[in-house]
């Protein structure tokens, strides 16, 4: 398989001061197989774009206690601890979205929208320094698009094209994360053969995806 | 039944056949184990779920089937799974039907505070400011003072407020409170509680009008 890398081949495509989207809703549908080999790379000052960063010393977690993460743009950090005191030490960059506003600022970056208006967030201390417009009768606050340089997700598996498909609730942000980057590499349980999926089941079409990287669960 | 269990099955008490259903994270998740088993109502997971159920009994615990809590679930016959920027598009396109989400106040005017508390351990709103803005009841499940003992219904916020929408219902262990036109309507009391302990516990000012039957408040 083509897209079929490995650890030393991953490393390089993923720079210092990068952009990357991290999929995943808490460590449920984190690639934390990708994650372990940036963690082993040299790569420093990275912007973060995932809805947590991780549990203390677990997936995302584990980056941020090597100080490789800069910013982190998500929504939800108060499940790690390292997470919120780096924050307050002024050692991290935070840029909190509600999870909607986050979620639909990437769809946009994937889909060539340059930004959209959304309610959440409308007259509160979260909102205070962004631009507001009256649509209809409701106020919206304007969001730019999300974009990466790279996006790593996890998918259950993929076809020898590229083709995934997601596992139950695992799905989460990797489908739009998929999207929205330049280099897009999916860590998966199990490659099939073309065919083996069928096109009714196929969540993420192969054009979305660079890379793949397998790691088989364990027992499996 | 301990306090959460009081508050969970009250809610549940409060849903209407036929609704689709968002639970929080907390509290609010325990709803579940008060529908009974062919309830037409629908639970939707903010990570990508609907149809939610209690964990099987003898059923393994599946890490790639959790609730917004990252705790693991089941799921009931019609469920689908989705990714996230589907799922806070069925929030924000007002296709879910009501919310129930724990708060740390509730100001007098039925405004809730649920993301920030200035100073402490927490970096986060997750989907709680989507909820609010989007669906179309809100119940707040909340337990009526903090751990310390105040009173967790005050008449103006601490904290920086998740939304200028006010909410539709409060349900505590002591009472449930509706809100109309931004007042706060005590309208029922739990087994044994006197309005006189609700008035000791609680600083926000609220008019009474004890319901009979909870049928008659159930419909917004």
């Amino acid at each position: 398989m083509k897209k079929l890398i490995t650890k030393e081949q991953v490393i390089p495509l993923i720079q210092n001061g990068h952009t990357v989207m991290v999929g995943g809703f808490g460590l449920t549908g984190a690639p934390l197989t990708l994650i372990e080999m940036l963690g082993d790379s040299p790569v420093k000052e990275l912007t973060v774009i995932s809805n947590n960063l991780g549990e203390p010393g677990k997936g995302l977690g584990k980056l941020l206690v090597q100080k490789k993460i800069k910013k982190a743009i998500g929504s939800f950090f108060t499940s790690n601890i390292d997470a919120v005191k780096a924050s307050q030490a002024g050692e991290l960059e935070v840029e909190l979205l509600p999870q909607g506003t986050m979620a639909e600022a990437i769809r946009a970056g994937g889909a060539g929208v340059g930004a959209i208006y959304i309610k959440a967030s409308v007259d509160t201390l979260l909102s205070e320094e962004k631009e507001m417009r009256v649509i209809g009768d409701s106020k919206y606050v304007f969001q730019e698009a999300l974009k990466a340089d790279v996006a790593i997700i996890k998918a259950y598996k993929c076809d020898t094209l590229g083709n995934l498909i997601y596992r139950k609730s695992a799905r989460n942000f990797n489908p739009p994360m998929a999207t929205a980057a330049k280099v897009v590499i999916a860590e998966v349980e199990e490659i099939v053969e073309v065919g083996q999926l069928t096109p009714d089941e196929i969540v993420t079409p192969h054009l979305y995806v660079n890379y793949v990287v397998l790691h088989r669960k364990e027992g499996a | 039944m301990n306090v959460k269990q009081i508050i969970a099955s009250t809610v549940a008490k409060h849903l209407n056949e036929g609704e689709i259903v968002n639970l929080g994270i907390g509290i609010p998740t325990l709803v579940t184990d008060y529908l009974h088993d062919d309830s037409s109502i629908y639970i939707h997971s903010e990570n990508g779920i609907l149809g939610v159920a209690p964990v099987p009994e003898e059923q393994e615990p599946d890490f790639d089937l959790v609730n917004a809590g990252k705790i693991p679930v089941g799921i009931n016959e019609g469920a689908s799974f989705f990714d996230s920027a589907d799922s806070f598009a069925m929030i924000r396109g007002g296709h879910v039907d009501v919310a129930v989400i724990g708060a740390l106040e509730v100001d007098e005017k039925g405004r809730i505070a649920n993301w920030s508390v200035p100073g402490k351990n927490v970096l986060g709103v997750g989907g709680a400011m989507d909820l609010v803005e989007g669906v179309g009841r809100v119940i707040i499940a909340t337990t009526h003072t903090t751990k310390d003992g105040l009173p967790k219904i005050v008449e103006h916020a601490h904290y920086p407020l998740t939304s200028q929408r006010s909410v539709d219902l409060i349900i505590t262990e002591l009472a449930t409170f509706r809100v109309k036109e931004q007042q706060l309507i005590l309208s029922e009391l739990a087994e044994g509680v006197t309005i006189e302990e609700v008035k000791r516990k609680t600083t926000a000012k609220f008019i009474i009008e004890l319901t009979e039957s909870i049928e008659e408040i159930s419909v917004s």
